[in-house]
């Protein structure tokens, strides 16, 4: 199409940097909560995601042992240790006394600390204070010191999440609501299309419209009534109010028009004459439909499931309506949500299990992007 | 859990089976009571016509239950819980309108989803048309438009955690994970928290929803620019046109129709937006939106039906012009049919 526009080097150029920067800016978020969700979780607060694969360093404070420890040794006075004490040992790159100057020697060489002292800290935190003079007062050495630690990735955080913070069992009850609730309005809706697409009928003028108008009707207008009216039912037969039953009806429900209308339009464009030829050899209208129109609508069926699970999958607002927040129902979105309260700064929960919430639909989506892209051309272009 | 899963494949099957079932069931019913074979002429054509007549709605029957149930009378109910009282039982005539005309919050929601509604659909399918044009000239567009398309498959309680994290906020000097304030920090500015400035954190916010629905614009405007007849364009070049005249001038005009359904379509969903102002800020810092003070309102102190749904009615209000004028349109198109 614009192959004849744009065709001087600094324009193609300038065009692939454009794009280029368009998809990194489109990318790096979700890039980010995958890596954050494959660090150590004491290096995911140390330093940003971008810095995981370099070492992270970060620059500590601490003080040497007093007076009190000191030996003599060579006619010197020396203080011998490790700035780690017996914790965990990292590497370190350089050292200091001066607050200001943090990083002023590097590991492994001796400082002139003045009056003949010398202090030489090496890169595993042993260090060496020595001076002619005997050391005096109870505060020892202020040092400062940049450390390192290695890039660490782990799958713990994945393990902490799925079995220890619910997140796996969270995923089940999205699975068990997904699925029938994708699976069932397709068949009702199926027909519904045939019917408004090829029989003639009395008021299915007007049934296309109310259906086209309810495309558009806010959920927001359907909850209280039906949360209503879900606790009747549960009172007047001495059932819970909040089943999977209830979800998997409300999906159904809330999904119909969208499925009626993306079926019936590509139904409505299914070629006239093989219906009428199958209608001369005298097939009746349910074994046109399921002979010839339900295979041949495979594409916008596909189309429309994909559609219809990754909107239930992805929903929080029915869930949260509609299901309980015990373990045995609460769903991944649901789930992330109250994570979101309940572990506000825990980052490694967090990110692993937005990734986990996000996996289903992007394995999905990137298998099946071509009927995903089909039904919404199908159902956004063709009259909106 | 092993029941659970049990009884959803429980479910797929009755509900599949029930459903083949009925339709199976009630089709051959309806030959049986009026049989159109094996009986005298007459009798059959007499017979096929009542078939005819009943068919069709055995076939829309349970689509028509469901929708009514779900979405026909909730839509009537709201519309009269919203003249009543919190517990849905006394009549108080306009009260809830009138107190959400004086509430502070709902105010605050009802500016911030008219902020919403100019910058969203503007922004989604500015962003698209310019990346659906951009990526239609080089040799990796197709991967380029995925890559962007692919935000559209991530929830939206997914899409904030991924933003909460770069607007994360950790004090100055101190290491900033959040990449946001990393940047500003690297060049020398000052950390901010991002989310709770007020009126600025909309932006925030929208900058989510943005992310997610530009794909969407993006490829249905792709496949709208590619329905350009050639020679128009060819013809702007030979004239001398520069690119920005044929984009403008040329493109954009002939697309018009596509880019007023993207713009709709996202502006509904810009009225509906919920879960990314529950999960980021829950409507604080002054960062409410109507569909989030309606969820609030539903289940606040044991719940408000009347002022919940008043504000249903609301968003509700909002959208029938959009609907009207898809109803017409669709009108227009299927008139033939």
């Amino acid at each position: 199409m614009a192959a004849s526009t744009g065709k001087s080097f600094v324009n193609r150029f300038g065009v692939h940097i454009a794009v280029l920067i368009f998809v990194v800016i489109w990318t790096i978020p979700t890039l980010g909560i995958l890596v954050s969700s494959l660090r150590d979780k004491d290096q995911i607060i140390a330093s940003g995601w971008w810095n995981s694969f370099s070492s992270s360093s970060q620059t500590e404070a601490g003080r040497l042992p007093p007076a009190s420890a000191q030996t003599q040794k060579d006619g010197k006075y020396v203080i011998e240790g490790n700035v780690f004490g017996d914790g965990a040992k990292r590497a370190i790159s350089a050292f200091g006394t001066k607050a200001a100057a943090p990083t002023q020697y590097k590991a492994g060489t001796a400082a002139d600390l003045g009056d003949g002292v010398s202090l030489q800290v090496n890169g595993d935190g042993s260090f060496v204070l020595a001076s002619p003079k005997a050391f005096e007062g109870d505060r020892g050495q202020r040092v400062y010191y940049a450390s390192s630690a290695p890039p660490k990735f782990t799958t713990d955080n994945y393990d902490a999440v799925l079995f220890s913070e619910g997140i796996g069992r969270s995923f089940m009850n999205s699975l068990t609501v997904t699925i029938p609730s994708t699976i069932i309005p397709i068949l009702i809706a199926a027909f519904a299309a045939y019917a408004l697409a090829w029989m003639r009928f009395p008021g299915r003028a007007l049934l296309i419209a109310v259906i086209i108008g309810l495309l558009v009707v806010p959920l927001q207008m359907s909850l209280i009534p039906l949360l209503k009216l879900y606790n009747g039912v549960g009172t007047f037969f001495g059932v819970p109010s909040k089943t999977y039953l209830g979800i998997w009806l409300a999906h159904t429900g809330f999904g119909l028009p969208f499925a009626i209308y993306l079926l019936r339009s590509y139904i409505a464009g299914l070629p006239r004459e093989i219906m009428e030829s199958a209608r001369i050899d005298g097939a009746s209208d349910f074994e046109i439909f399921v002979k010839i129109v339900l295979p041949l609508s495979f594409p916008v069926l596909a189309s429309f499931a994909i559609f219809q699970f990754l909107w239930v999958w992805n929903d929080l607002l029915v869930a949260m309506v509609f299901l309980g927040t015990a373990p045995d129902q609460i769903v991944l979105t649901a789930k992330l949500n109250a994570l979101l309260g309940s572990r506000g700064g825990n980052w490694e929960i967090l990110t692993t299990s937005a990734f986990i919430t996000i996996i289903v639909p992007l394995i999905v989506f990137f298998s099946l992007q071509r009927y995903f892209v089909r039904g919404l051309l199908a159902g956004s272009v063709k009259g909106g | 859990m092993a029941a659970q899963i049990f009884s959803a494949i429980f479910v797929i099957i009755i509900g599949v089976g029930g459903c083949v079932a009925y339709f199976w069931g009630a089709n051959k019913l309806l030959d049986l009571v009026f049989p159109s074979r094996g009986v005298s002429g007459s009798a059959a054509v007499d017979n096929l016509r009542r078939q005819g007549l009943v068919r069709p709605w055995l076939f829309v029957g349970p689509a028509m239950i469901i929708l009514t149930i779900y979405l026909i009378y909730p839509v009537i109910e709201t519309l009269r819980l919203s003249f009543l009282d919190r517990g849905g039982e006394h009549f108080v005539g306009l009260a809830n309108y009138q107190w959400a005309l004086g509430d502070h919050d709902f105010r605050n929601s009802i500016f911030n989803n008219i902020l919403w509604l100019a910058v969203v659909p503007a922004a989604c399918t500015f962003l698209g048309l310019i990346i659906a044009v951009l990526t239609d000239k080089i040799w990796w567009g197709t991967i380029a438009k995925s890559l962007i398309f692919l935000p559209l498959a991530i929830s939206f309680v997914g899409a904030s955690v991924i933003w909460k994290f770069i607007y994360e906020y950790r004090g100055e000097g101190q290491v900033q994970i959040g990449l946001l304030n990393a940047i500003i920090q690297y060049f020398g500015g000052q950390p901010q928290v991002w989310i709770s400035l007020p009126f600025w954190n909309n932006f925030f916010l929208m900058i989510i929803l943005i992310w997610i629905q530009t794909g969407f614009a993006m490829v249905i405007l792709s496949s709208a620019l590619r329905g350009i007849p050639e020679e128009t364009l060819e013809a702007a070049v030979i004239d001398g046109a520069n690119p920005f005249q044929i984009f403008w001038k040329i493109m954009v005009p002939q697309i018009w129709g596509t880019i007023a359904v993207v713009w709709t379509t996202i502006t509904i969903l810009v009225l509906k937006v919920f879960d990314i102002v529950l999960t980021m800020t829950n409507g604080q810092w002054n960062s409410q939106v109507l569909a989030n003070l309606m969820f609030d309102w539903m289940f606040r102190g044991g719940g408000d039906f009347g002022r919940g749904a008043t504000i249903a009615i609301i968003i509700m209000i909002a959208v029938i012009p959009i609907m009207v004028w898809n109803i017409r349109q669709a009108n227009k198109e299927t008139g033939g049919h």
